[in-house]
């Protein structure tokens, strides 16, 4: 099975950082059935105290599903995996690997979808917490679509939002380094 | 030369704790670097990165359920538990690991039991008759005891890092003290209830709230009394996995007595003293520790210590951890080490959140002006 999973990632994922991260997987697999539950993950304290940590959570598992295997976590980690020289010159025709620049961004669970300003508002208090009226919140998520939509339709499109982060270093950002 | 030797072993220490190979390389930068470094402090869509990154590094390894498994070490010593199939195992090495095998099971682990059942009886039986507190020397442990001018002589707290039932044993080998502990069932339960017999302990159950109001009480008339033993108490009230030290419980800290704390550190070469009580039953736990090369352990009695009077008890337990963590070799973690069995509280997130919300409204404008 680990096999199988390291062949999907092409090969500059190394059998060590598999078998790390396995480990890790069955560790906090305190049912001991190959499978995590989000009470698996809310049992993680720095995660569980992170404000956003709750989307987090929802970004490993499936569509509808209480449960997410070895495969499943694998993917929602790669994507946080830094862009390799030798990857940046592979073939441009070929699939787009899981942690390319605009798949960062475009990752649907990961990232809040920005096209309306529920989602926004929705995203910033969770980050805010009670901290902030409503008034004041809602204010600041239409400001924040106001400044980014550049065709006037009231929400901001994938290209929009690319647009506004180009200043900002995405691959450094949204990358952790895993040691071999 | 003695100070030397100590320096070498605390490097020695200090070598296997914080070598540890990782997962991931963490970033070290805490929230207000890079949230209010960038950008003014005003909310940008990119600080949702800043979180979801450092979620999913906690995902992918955090410093706080790693302290409740064995301590993964940088070589191996022959001991199958302590390998979790991370080390490439050449031929070579496998007939020396079965040599290993042999040496432990069949020599050292049979001679280990009968000592230990003799023991056994021995304590139960003169602790029934005799009312002395016999040591069980049924695991060969090796000691060294540094610095015994400050072992406690009348009264005061003792306060040490906690690792497994063993520090109690170490610790009583080399002193007499009162017990404050949680109440065990099973074996160790029967040896508690030996102890018990002998001198005053305290035993209480730790999901008890009202517990532990009788036990802060107990405690502060036991050390009004100068004619009785110190009390032993690891404040950290869980069996930690000696690679840090995590939060100490204020309750014994702000009794008002004289504190001597003690660090102990045990060297993970030869046998892994930690008892992981959610994974191994204390059975187990012995038939592990009699299976090891050896428990090697080093034991450092620091100079007492006393609440200032600005102090809070928060405060001056910190001051304690860290005087321990220092001495054993061992990084400070401010996470509480009942979080083995418990969830986090919802405070703490709820911190984390105004902590944001402070460095976006105080530097930026919430109200007006750019976003970016």
């Amino acid at each position: 099975m680990l096999i199988c999973v390291s062949s999907f990632f092409f090969s500059s994922v190394s059998h060590s950082q598999i078998t790390r991260l396995y480990s890790r997987f069955t560790s906090l697999d305190k049912g001991e059935n190959g499978t995590l539950s989000r009470e698996d993950f809310q049992r993680i304290p720095e995660l569980a105290i992170n404000p956003l940590g709750d989307r987090i959570i929802n970004a490993f598992f499936p569509e509808g599903e209480d449960q997410v295997n070895f495969r499943g976590f694998m993917r929602t980690l790669a994507h946080f995996r830094p862009i390799e020289d030798n990857e940046k010159s592979k073939d441009q025709n070929g699939p787009e690997p899981l942690n390319s620049r605009s798949n960062k961004l475009h990752c649907k669970k990961c990232e809040p979808s920005y096209r309306s300003n529920y989602f926004s508002f929705f995203v910033l208090r969770m980050m805010v917490g009670v901290n902030i009226s409503d008034e004041q919140l809602g204010s600041i998520a239409d400001r924040t679509i106001q400044e980014a939509d550049q065709d006037g339709d009231s929400a901001i499109s994938f290209a929009e939002f690319v647009k506004v982060l180009e200043k900002v270093d995405v691959e450094q950002k949204m990358s952790i380094r895993f040691l071999h | 030369s003695k100070t030397n030797q100590q320096q070498q072993e605390q490097q020695l220490y200090k070598h296997y704790s914080f070598i540890h190979a990782g997962i991931i390389q963490r970033e070290e930068t805490s929230m207000e670097e890079e949230i209010a470094g960038r950008h003014q402090g005003c909310f940008n869509l990119a600080d949702v990165m800043y979180f979801s990154k450092r979620g999913c590094e906690a995902v992918a390894e955090d410093e706080v359920t790693r302290r409740f498994s064995s301590e993964e070490l940088v070589s191996w010593n022959l001991l199958s538990r302590t390998n979790a199939n991370l080390h490439h195992v050449s031929w070579q090495l496998s007939v020396v690991w079965v040599t290993g095998i042999l040496i432990r099971y069949c020599l050292l682990m049979p001679f280990r039991i009968c000592l230990a059942v003799f023991s056994i009886l021995l304590l139960v039986l003169a602790t029934t008759v005799v009312g002395q507190f016999p040591n069980g020397r049924w695991v060969s442990y090796f000691y060294g005891c540094h610095c015994r001018e400050n072992r406690p002589q009348e009264g005061g707290i003792c306060v040490a890092n906690h690792t497994s039932p063993l520090d109690v044993l170490i610790l009583a080998t080399d002193g007499c003290y009162s017990l404050v502990g949680q109440a065990h069932g099973g074996f160790l339960g029967l040896i508690q209830k030996s102890c018990m017999q002998t001198s005053r302990h305290v035993l209480f159950d730790r999901s008890e709230m009202k517990d532990r109001h009788l036990v802060r009480k107990k405690i502060r008339e036991h050390i009004a009394d100068k004619a009785k033993l110190p009390i032993l108490i690891f404040p950290e009230g869980t069996c930690i996995n000696n690679t840090s030290v995590m939060m100490f419980k204020k309750g014994s800290f702000e009794v008002g007595g004289t504190i001597h704390p003690v660090a102990i550190k045990y060297d993970p070469r030869f046998g892994d003293a930690f008892w992981n009580s959610t994974k191994y039953s204390m059975m187990t736990y012995i038939f592990n520790l009699m299976t090891s090369w050896a428990i090697v352990c080093n034991v450092w009695y620091l100079p007492p210590m006393v609440k200032e009077e600005e102090e809070d008890a928060v405060h001056f337990a910190n001051r304690v951890k860290a005087v321990i963590a220092a001495r054993g070799g061992m990084s400070v973690l401010p996470w509480d080490g009942g979080l083995k069995r418990k969830k986090v509280k919802e405070s703490f997130k709820e911190e984390q959140q105004k902590k944001y919300c402070q460095i976006v409204i105080e530097n930026g404008s919430v109200g007006n002006g750019n976003v970016y």
